[in-house]
């Protein structure tokens, strides 16, 4: 079956270069898929609809070769991969929901992201209006003595995005969690169809906000793969310095706002100062706190200046100094490693099902990073470690964050003293026939994948955007049992999934 | 963790000179209501995110942090709406957070103010005319001030919350 991905004329890491070529199967084969993702050969990276077609993206982690597989012309409907391998249920769900496609035999029929408030159905298939009212969720039914159930959200008590979260408890310990999202669903995708390059980078830039230079970098890439553009050295030399200051400002910050849950406000204060300088540091050279907006199809919107470059270096070096005394005091507090020592476990081998990326994958034994396994440039002329553990708990999530902390800061460095003269940005020709092309970054929370189909005038047919967070909410309802409820906080702020990014 | 302790004793605090208030106009009306003295120079917050990005979220988070200090001027974010004086909601509102945004608004005591933080907050922002986005805050409830930005910087926010904290402590005109 893995040989589907294999193209006997293309490197592994041709997708980079070049548009990506789908392989179009039948039923037969894309069951065949399935019952290789079930057992264990392949990873799923995303399921998509494009009008009447399924595609669906596969890693082979052992031989680091992706492929899309496509099924079309079926009449409305496609057999379920969900049935056989469960990361792809969501995903199913939202295809019923936005394309009107139906997976035959799907083991989940509800909807996902249509709450029956849009006044349509099937935004991105035959869209129709609707005028049915929204109905009261069917949440999963649990049976049990002296059960109670805990409706949390979507309006959260802290500052954080909106999703629901229902909790059934015996006593302190939850017993299940099953979480609804879809609440920020703004129809990015119906948004960025049919628009230009242009549209697409900023919709990209706002899927999640906490990821912008990564999400626009995926896009960038997908773009570029599809144009087949030579990105100036340069420019991604910048791309990785703003990536990598995304990466350090949002595990500074993550790491302060854990330990916070656990009580210990002071690191906090300590870590939300270190992530302010980087922003700070940010908006210097980048003009924007975020970076939103400077990668661009083509290469980069702002060049570093050697003031730029001296202010990144003094940041880099104050952070070496201050960080380790925090790490030091994290490791010294026995009330706080109380709190994230054995909370919310996660199986390897549940990691390894559902393809988590990012950090919960690494403290759980998946040892998969986008920068080394699928390299693209510049990180394969840098030299870094990528973290890996297989404890599972907060504290191991909590680790492999300080732990890339610290490679991100010598990524930096690195970029800083080795970054090539010359342009920033390339030119973006117009193909004159319909391309594709895909974007597979790493971006602090994981792996992200946009996929991209443009029409001969070179405006966008189609474009997916797949945030890392589709294979991590899951998983966050398989930690949390047998935990406290007190401990949700904890065990939800290590993971840190995306809403915004996971509803579109 | 000692030493930490004595370095924040001894040493300089880190927190910045506040800034102006904002001079907007569009707060008179709004403040010129009786009652108002009674919130003194203190006021909760509610953040609700209607359908953010969660840009605007973590702008709103280094508030909290040293240089900004929001506590410093009787500030603070509260968990429910029931506690609060201000709603600051972000995001374009989308159609699924519609109903969530006006209970929210439905459970804040009076008196009350609405402060549409971010562009999208605004008028929807790029995500404006989407089957699955009602449009800006004021779609749904009225909104007293607009902090603009993608997202707005934390000195911004600052600007316009400190802008209500000076109306709110202001005297109530008679009648």
């Amino acid at each position: 079956m893995t040989s589907i991905l294999v193209h006997v004329d293309q490197l592994p890491t041709a997708f980079r270069t070049a548009p990506m070529p789908r392989h179009r199967v039948d039923a037969r084969q894309w069951n065949q898929a399935g019952e290789a993702l079930a057992a264990g050969e392949l990873t799923l990276l995303g399921l998509w609809a494009h009008g009447a077609t399924v595609h669906m993206a596969l890693l082979d982690q052992a031989a680091n070769r992706i492929g899309i597989v496509s099924l079309g012309n079926r009449r409305g409907s496609f057999p379920s991969i969900g049935r056989l391998h469960a990361p792809a249920i969501r995903l199913e769900r939202t295809i019923a929901d936005m394309s009107g496609l139906e997976p035959e035999d799907a083991p989940d029929s509800r909807p996902w992201l249509d709450h029956g408030r849009w006044g349509v159905s099937h935004p991105l298939g035959k869209l129709e209006t609707s005028w049915a009212k929204a109905k009261p969720y069917p949440f999963l039914p649990v049976e049990g003595e002296s059960l109670h159930q805990i409706p949390v959200g979507p309006v959260h008590a802290g500052i954080i995005e909106p999703g629901h979260f229902r909790f059934t408890a015996q006593g302190e310990t939850v017993v299940r969690l099953e979480a609804r999202l879809g609440y920020v669903h703004k129809g990015i995708e119906k948004l960025i169809q049919g628009g230009d390059l242009e549209r697409g980078m900023t919709l990209a830039g706002r899927t999640s906000g906490d990821s912008t230079v990564a999400c626009q970098w995926a896009y960038a890439q997908a773009v570029e793969a599809a144009l087949a553009v030579k990105v100036p050295a340069r420019a991604l030399y910048i791309r990785a310095i703003m990536a990598e200051l995304e990466r350090l400002a949002n595990h500074l910050g993550d790491f302060g706002a854990i330990c916070n849950d656990a009580a210990f406000a002071m690191m906090l204060a300590q870590a939300g100062v270190l992530r302010e300088n980087v922003l700070r540091a940010a908006d210097t050279c980048f003009g924007h706190r975020f970076m939103r907006d400077c990668v661009v199809p083509g290469g980069v919107s702002r060049d570093l200046t050697a003031e730029g470059v001296a202010t990144l270096q003094a940041l880099v070096a104050a952070i070496r100094e201050r960080f380790p005394k925090l790490v030091a005091l994290y490791d010294n507090t026995a009330s706080l490693l109380d709190r994230t020592v054995a909370t919310g476990y996660l199986k390897p081998e549940l990691a390894r099902q559902f393809g988590a990326g990012g950090f919960v994958g690494r403290a759980s034994g998946r040892d998969f990073d986008v920068r080394r396994n699928l390299a693209y440039a510049p990180y394969d002329e840098l030299a870094f470690e990528v973290p890996a553990r297989d404890d599972g708990d907060v504290n191991a999530r909590v680790w492999i964050r300080i732990e890339e902390i610290r490679q991100s800061l010598s990524l930096i460095g690195q970029c800083l003293v080795s970054l090539p003269d010359g342009p920033v940005r390339a030119e973006i020709p117009v193909a004159g026939e319909p391309r594709e092309g895909i974007g597979l970054v790493e971006g602090f929370r994981g792996d992200i994948l946009v996929w991209l189909a443009l029409d001969a005038k070179g405006r966008i047919a189609r474009c997916h955007l797949r945030d890392p967070s589709w294979f991590q909410w899951p998983l966050l309802e398989a930690v949390i049992e047998d935990n406290i409820v007190a401990d949700f906080p904890l065990c939800n702020k290590s993971f840190n999934c995306s809403y915004s990014g996971h509803d579109l | 963790m000692h030493r930490f302790l004595l370095e924040g004793l001894l040493g300089r605090p880190l927190t910045e000179k506040p800034p102006v208030p904002a001079d907007i106009e569009e707060l008179g009306a709004a403040m010129a209501k009786a009652a108002q003295t009674r919130l003194g120079r203190s006021l909760s917050i509610r953040q609700v995110d209607a359908g953010s990005c969660n840009g605007c979220e973590l702008e709103i988070h280094a508030l909290n942090n040293a240089y900004y200090d929001l506590e410093r001027f009787g500030l603070h974010f509260v968990a429910s709406p029931r506690h609060a004086d201000v709603l600051l909601v972000t995001g374009p509102v989308t159609k699924n957070m519609a109903e969530a945004l006006k209970r929210t608004y439905d459970a804040t005591p009076d008196p009350k103010w609405v402060v549409a933080a971010g562009d999208c907050a605004a008028n929807g922002g790029c995500f404006a005319g989407s089957y699955a986005v009602v449009g800006g805050v004021s779609e749904i409830v009225p909104v007293d001030l607009t902090i603009s930005g993608c997202p707005p910087t934390p000195t911004a926010l600052l600007e316009g919350l400190l802008a209500i904290l000076e109306q709110s402590a202001r005297p109530a005109k008679a009648g």
